[in-house]
């Protein structure tokens, strides 16, 4: 009884396969399927997060206004008649908005109508007012017609986030104040433009006077303290390391220490700036220049790594060419390397300006976070910056911050967006085949 | 503002100075740049380097110790009973002294005018005697340089041997920054573990930063141990890669392996527009839409979540570190050479066959390489947390309660007032010092798995 063994045969081997197929084809397509899966959620994230962003952003831009017809009454506001100026910025502006509005709405006695009427306008109608008669004081003893910003729950309530619908102590917005406020639309006293506050105004505890300027020069003085510092002394050591460095253990301690320091999370840059640059060397609190300081260290590596790729694919024969002409290392590498190699430095030099103009963390540790109301006019003023200020606003709690947040949000990602279009664009034009 | 017209003047005088040394040496030849050991430019390059980098090192000297002279000078010339006071004292008369002055009045306390009018006076001339003495080092240094030219002088060399050295001294400034990280850090820390004894820091298991200001304050008691945080910044992390580990790793395998390099082109600058949000935008983002929209579906579901629970933070924060996954583990997989995949092919295994049981495990260093630096990120990560987790340290492994983290920690140590001594500040510095080490421990197995573990295929 011998067994041989009973070798299939080939069709055997093929039905095997055959029947094996259809379940290897469904596990392919599986497969594929969970990849593309895996893409669309990575997207869909993107999408929701833009989306959302968008959609609680965009009415930000533009604002409610009031029209009202002050008496810019003299007796007021400049007992004496003499239009002297510092007599002029410290009349009661407010009342005279208060009469004014009384005006529009004989009918209201009680105090507590009073109060919701005056809520109707923005407390920095005084202040608008005032700086109109400010500068033309020929407006006292005149009735001014005045375009004024609303408060913020009455131009959240135009902007529909406040519905009446809700029951009446649910919302922010009294019915008294809304049968005001269609009185006001009824006498064309109510319109919707563009919010220009939000652009050149400082910081603000009242969301409808609220702006990014402040934020956004603090973010420009930072940004020109990183530039100035941070390009001149990424693009030295990158020369250093790339053309003259000897190979050694020193060499090599830096190489690692740049590839190392790249990784070090951003807040620990906001520690050693706490540390060493307020309180070691006394620098002022909230200052750009400290800002400028802390970040230009944390985008330096990055810097580094791209000014050392960019010269290394500078081609041999251009350093032979120039060597063999009889240039000198230095005269080679400021000559004819360095040129070659600008536009990839650039474009790494943009790319890290870009991840700092977005950090918030280290600048939170040197104290960039204070409610700063005034426009810095030099890096050693108090100031904040744009991502600093999205946080801050984050937290307010009126409803009109939020609007206010994303409107910001978007102003910060159109500036990254610009900036990485021109790292690409710059990177394009100049990019070259050797 | 002077500051910038003394720039501006500096960087004119310098300007100068180039040109006269360039003079120089052009008219002790007698116009004949032949007999010049070197171009005439590098004279005009010698003399303008000797006037101007002494002149920025004292500047730069100047500076860093203006604010410790001042208050030394100052403090130095109150009245006898108020200067031998502790150290924390007179800082804070000083302070005083400064906030009166910065806002245009005296001080209120009268044994301060005198010190107060000092001080005004010193930060009145400290701009003007900074600038001329800056001027006077300029012009003496260049005067230096331009004695030294002669035409024997081998200028191009000497300028060259200085750039070299300002180069040198550049590269070292990424080395001085990690040491000024490791020293601060681990100086503040251990000031810290005098406080609190290292092992309740790192084991113990209450949190609760507040110490007492008054004895009898309720929830003051001021316990360090650290534990609860940790497990919760690792609770994120773990929720964090659980989302970005799975999608990124997925997705560099479908824009590796199966999409056209067209679809690919544009997938790949889409999903790393990801990492480009800054993180106070993500916090945002959890904060007004993920944190509620999962309170509410945890709702409906009968669970209990915190409305600032460790599930919504770590998920947006796993969304962050998606594309760092996604790109290096793309990387590693483009690096598995050709024939490999041939080879599988023609052995007649499908594409999702050879990419499971051939190419991933021959990417696989670098695909653990990429998550173990998705992890750092995540341990990393400020904003996300700060916005969206909890500031309460409870030890629990439940996604749905809120946690707290290292980095939430630090921040709300350190924003706002208090001084600089107090147990709490100081632990922000000792959670900072373990941040660092973990991270760093987590970069350097990064890097050291992908090289050790790399299989050479030529």
């Amino acid at each position: 009884m011998t067994d041989t063994p009973v070798s299939p045969s080939r069709s055997d081997t093929a039905q095997a396969v055959k029947a094996g197929l259809r379940r290897r084809y469904a596990a392919e397509r599986r497969f594929k399927a969970y990849g593309i899966a895996a893409i669309g959620v990575a997207l869909l994230m993107l999408g929701i997060l833009f989306g959302t962003i968008i959609a609680n952003g965009w009415s930000a831009f533009r604002q409610t206004y009031v029209q009202i017809d002050v008496l810019v009454d003299a007796a007021e506001i400049d007992p004496d008649g003499n239009r002297d100026p510092k007599i002029l910025s410290r009349g009661d502006y407010e009342k005279l908005i208060k009469l004014s509005l009384r005006e529009i709405f004989p009918d209201v006695k009680k105090r507590k109508e009073k109060r919701e009427l005056y809520d109707l306008v923005s407390s920095g109608a005084a202040f608008d007012l005032r700086d109109d008669v400010m500068a033309d004081p020929s407006l006292v003893g005149q009735t001014v017609s005045l375009w004024v910003p609303a408060s913020d729950d009455i131009d959240m309530f135009m902007k529909g986030y406040i519905s009446a619908e809700v029951a009446e102590d649910e919302r922010r917005v009294s019915d008294k104040q809304i049968a005001r406020i269609e009185s006001l639309r009824e006498q064309g006293r109510i319109s919707t433009g563009f919010n220009l506050r939000f652009f050149t105004g400082g910081d603000s505890r009242e969301p409808e006077l609220a702006g990014i300027a402040g934020a956004a020069l603090g973010t420009l003085w930072t940004m020109l303290v990183v530039l100035a510092l941070a390009f001149p002394l990424g693009v030295m050591s990158a020369v250093y390391l790339e053309e003259f460095a000897p190979k050694n253990r020193w060499t090599d301690i830096i190489e690692v220490n740049i590839n190392n320091l790249a990784a070090v999370p951003s807040i620990v840059f906001g520690l050693l700036g706490l540390a060493v640059f307020l309180n070691f060397f006394g620098m002022p609190r909230s200052a750009p220049l400290v800002g400028g300081l802390v970040l230009a260290l944390m985008t330096l590596p990055t810097i580094i790594i791209a000014g050392r790729a960019a010269l290394k694919a500078v081609p041999p024969s251009i350093r032979e060419g120039a060597l063999g002409l009889g240039a000198s290392r230095m005269q080679m590498v400021v000559g004819n390397v360095l040129p070659l190699a600008m536009p990839g430095m650039l474009t790494g030099a943009i790319i890290g300006m870009a991840r700092a103009l977005g950090e918030t963390a280290p600048l939170l540790m040197i104290g960039m976070v204070a409610f700063i109301v005034d426009l810095p006019k030099n890096p050693l003023d108090a100031a904040t910056v744009l991502p600093v200020q999205i946080f801050l606003w984050a937290d307010s709690p009126e409803r009109a911050f939020v609007e206010r947040t994303s409107a910001a949000t978007i102003v910060l990602l159109v500036f990254l967006i610009l900036m990485n279009l021109g790292a690409v664009l710059l990177r394009k034009k100049f990019e070259r085949r050797w | 503002m002077l500051l910038l017209v003394l720039t501006i003047v500096l960087l004119a005088l310098t300007a100068a100075g180039f040109r006269i040394g360039r003079g120089r040496a052009l008219a002790l030849v007698g116009g004949r740049p032949k007999d010049l050991s070197a171009l005439p430019r590098y004279y005009g390059w010698y003399v303008a380097l000797w006037g101007f980098l002494p002149t920025i090192a004292v500047v730069a000297l100047w500076l860093a110790l203006q604010p410790t002279m001042i208050e030394t000078l100052v403090i130095g010339g109150l009245p006898d009973e108020l200067r031998s006071l502790p150290d924390s004292q007179t800082g804070l008369i000083y302070n005083d002294i400064r906030n009166a002055i910065a806002v245009g009045r005296l001080p209120d306390d009268p044994r301060l005018a005198d010190a107060a009018a000092h001080y005004a006076s010193l930060i009145g001339r400290a701009p003007l005697v900074l600038s001329a003495l800056s001027v006077a080092i300029l012009l003496a240094g260049a005067g230096i340089g331009l004695r030294l030219v002669t035409p024997q002088l081998r200028a191009r060399s000497r300028v060259e041997k200085i750039v070299r050295g300002l180069l040198l001294v550049s590269s070292t400034i990424a080395v001085i920054t990690t040491i000024g990280i490791v020293l601060s850090l681990l100086f503040e820390a251990l000031r810290f573990f005098q406080l609190v004894p290292i092992t309740e820091f790192l084991f113990g298991p209450k949190w609760s930063p507040q110490t007492a200001i008054r004895s009898d304050q309720v929830g003051s008691s001021g316990a360090f141990g650290a534990g609860p945080v940790f497990a919760g910044t690792m609770l994120i992390s773990v929720i964090a890669m659980a989302v970005a580990a799975p999608v990124g790793l997925l997705s560099a395998i479908y824009m590796a392996e199966y999409a056209a390099p067209r679809v690919r082109a544009v997938l790949k600058p889409l999903l790393e527009i990801l990492a480009g949000i800054p993180t106070v935008v993500y916090g945002f983002f959890a904060a007004l839409t993920v944190a509620p929209l999962v309170r509410e579906t945890g709702g409906l579901l009968g669970l209990d979540v915190a409305s600032e629970s460790a599930l919504a933070a770590g998920a947006v924060m796993g969304v962050m570190i998606i594309p760092f996954v996604s790109s290096l583990s793309d990387d590693a997989i483009a690096a598995v050479p050709n024939s490999l995949r041939e080879g599988s092919y023609g052995l007649g295994a499908t594409q999702s066959e050879t990419i499971r049981s051939v190419i991933l495990p021959a990417a696989l260093p670098g695909i653990v390489g990429g998550l173990l630096l998705g992890v750092s990120r995540a341990i990393g990560e400020t904003m996300i947390v700060v916005m969206a987790a909890g500031l309460a340290a409870n030890l629990t492994a439940n996604p749905f309660e809120a946690v707290t983290t290292v980095t939430v920690q630090i921040v709300t140590l350190l924003t706002g007032d208090q001084e600089f001594d107090s147990a709490k500040t100081l632990a922000a510095f000792a959670l900072g010092l373990m941040l660092f080490l973990v991270t760093l421990t987590l970069n350097i197995v990064a890097l050291y798995v992908v090289r050790r573990y790399r299989e050479e295929y030529d």
